[in-house]
């Protein structure tokens, strides 16, 4: 998917980081590639290896055991399908620290770019599914989208701020032959304890 | 095998925080003491694979979770299970109803029972069943054990009629 209308995810990406503070940042499959090209944060809970779709449902766990720190999941189109159910949980538990970033590339970019069924491509009456509007469905009411990059640095920090539970949709440039991500070089198990101390500001 | 006030102070007394489930016919009954309690928190999940997300997250967060779901769930949840249990050796535990177990002869055929224990030894998983009233002891036993290891368990609740 791509457009003279849309984000590079990167762009999005280095936006979020240029504002960050001491948010937890979830991040899974092509952010998660994108992410670890940059200056690791403590809070920073590169999920690689994963299992597909379960960034959100992560994310709640953490924004529900710590309501005192704001936690951002920068989830794609892809592993929300996966995990769809997901938003509805979130909303029945309505953390007021979670803010959603799904960004939306219409495809399985890290397999090799097939279209997601939600892709226009991919379905019968030929239209994109708009995300927002299942956001909005599933119970969220703080939705907002962006499809332009200059307008998501100028809104960002006040997207992060807002009392959530929050739903941001970025319409971003597909990245067709950017692979998929590699796991951060410490191994899984030993990148829990640190983040756990680090949630717990014993770093 | 408990009744919901049971379950919720044995729970209370293990430590336990957060008790993220779906409900089945007889997991289900232990809702109301749940939503009642002061000292847990129940979480409602969509679909059993999101239960292990938000228990590894509140885990992340210092919590302490159990995932309480029914066996046909822990079928569905297989993937989000080897995430968390094996590629972040998250020591989760899980109370898990055996769908049936108890009424194998009575109403045979649920294929639920032929592939509850395989799966949990397939994953490598320490359980323990309780399948009678006396054995309910073993919820709390397991569980500290579990939890002194630092490794994953699960107990099975036998379900259906003796």
């Amino acid at each position: 998917m791509s457009g003279p209308d849309r984000i590079p995810l990167t762009g999005a990406l280095d936006a979020l980081r240029a504002v960050r503070t001491d948010e937890v940042v979830v991040t899974v499959m092509g952010a998660a590639r994108d992410w670890v090209a940059g200056e690791l944060h403590p809070l920073d809970w590169v999920y690689v290896p994963s299992s597909m779709g379960q960034g959100t449902s992560i994310g709640l766990g953490i924004a529900l055991a710590r309501p005192d720190r704001k936690v951002i999941v920068v989830n794609g189109d892809g592993s929300q399908l996966m995990n769809l159910g997901s938003l509805v949980t979130l909303t029945a538990a309505g953390p007021h620290n979670l803010t959603v970033v799904l960004y939306d590339n219409g495809v399985y970019e890290v397999t090799g770019a097939q279209a997601t069924p939600a892709a226009a491509d991919m379905r019968a009456d030929g239209r994109d599914l708009d995300y927002a509007e299942i956001a909005r469905a599933c119970g969220f009411t703080s939705v907002h989208t962006f499809e332009d990059l200059a307008a998501w640095q100028a809104g960002v920090r006040d997207v992060i701020d807002e009392p959530g539970p929050t739903f941001v949709l970025l319409r971003v440039i597909g990245s067709p032959t950017a692979g998929g991500p590699r796991p951060p070089a410490v191994r899984g198990p030993d990148r829990v304890s640190p983040f756990r101390s680090a949630l717990s500001g014993r770093v | 095998m408990f009744t919901g006030e049971e379950f919720v102070r044995t729970l209370t007394e293990l430590g336990v925080t957060h008790v993220v489930a779906v409900p089945d016919s007889t997991l289900g009954l232990w809702e109301e003491a749940l939503r009642a309690s002061d000292d847990l928190e129940l979480i409602r999940v969509c679909r059993e694979g999101e239960a292990w997300g938000v228990a590894a997250g509140l885990y992340l967060g210092g919590a302490s979770p159990v995932v309480m779901i029914q066996c046909t769930g822990m079928f569905e949840s297989g993937d989000a299970l080897r995430n968390v249990l094996y590629d972040y050796r998250m020591p989760l535990f899980a109370i898990i109803g055996y769908r049936s177990y108890l009424s194998q002869e009575s109403l045979p055929g649920d294929t639920a029972t032929e592939f509850t224990e395989p799966i949990l030894k397939a994953w490598g998983i320490d359980y323990r069943l309780i399948d009678a009233p006396e054995k309910t002891p073993l919820l709390g036993e397991h569980y500290q054990a579990c939890r002194a290891a630092e490794k994953p368990g699960v107990v099975l609740i036998a379900e259906g009629q003796a």
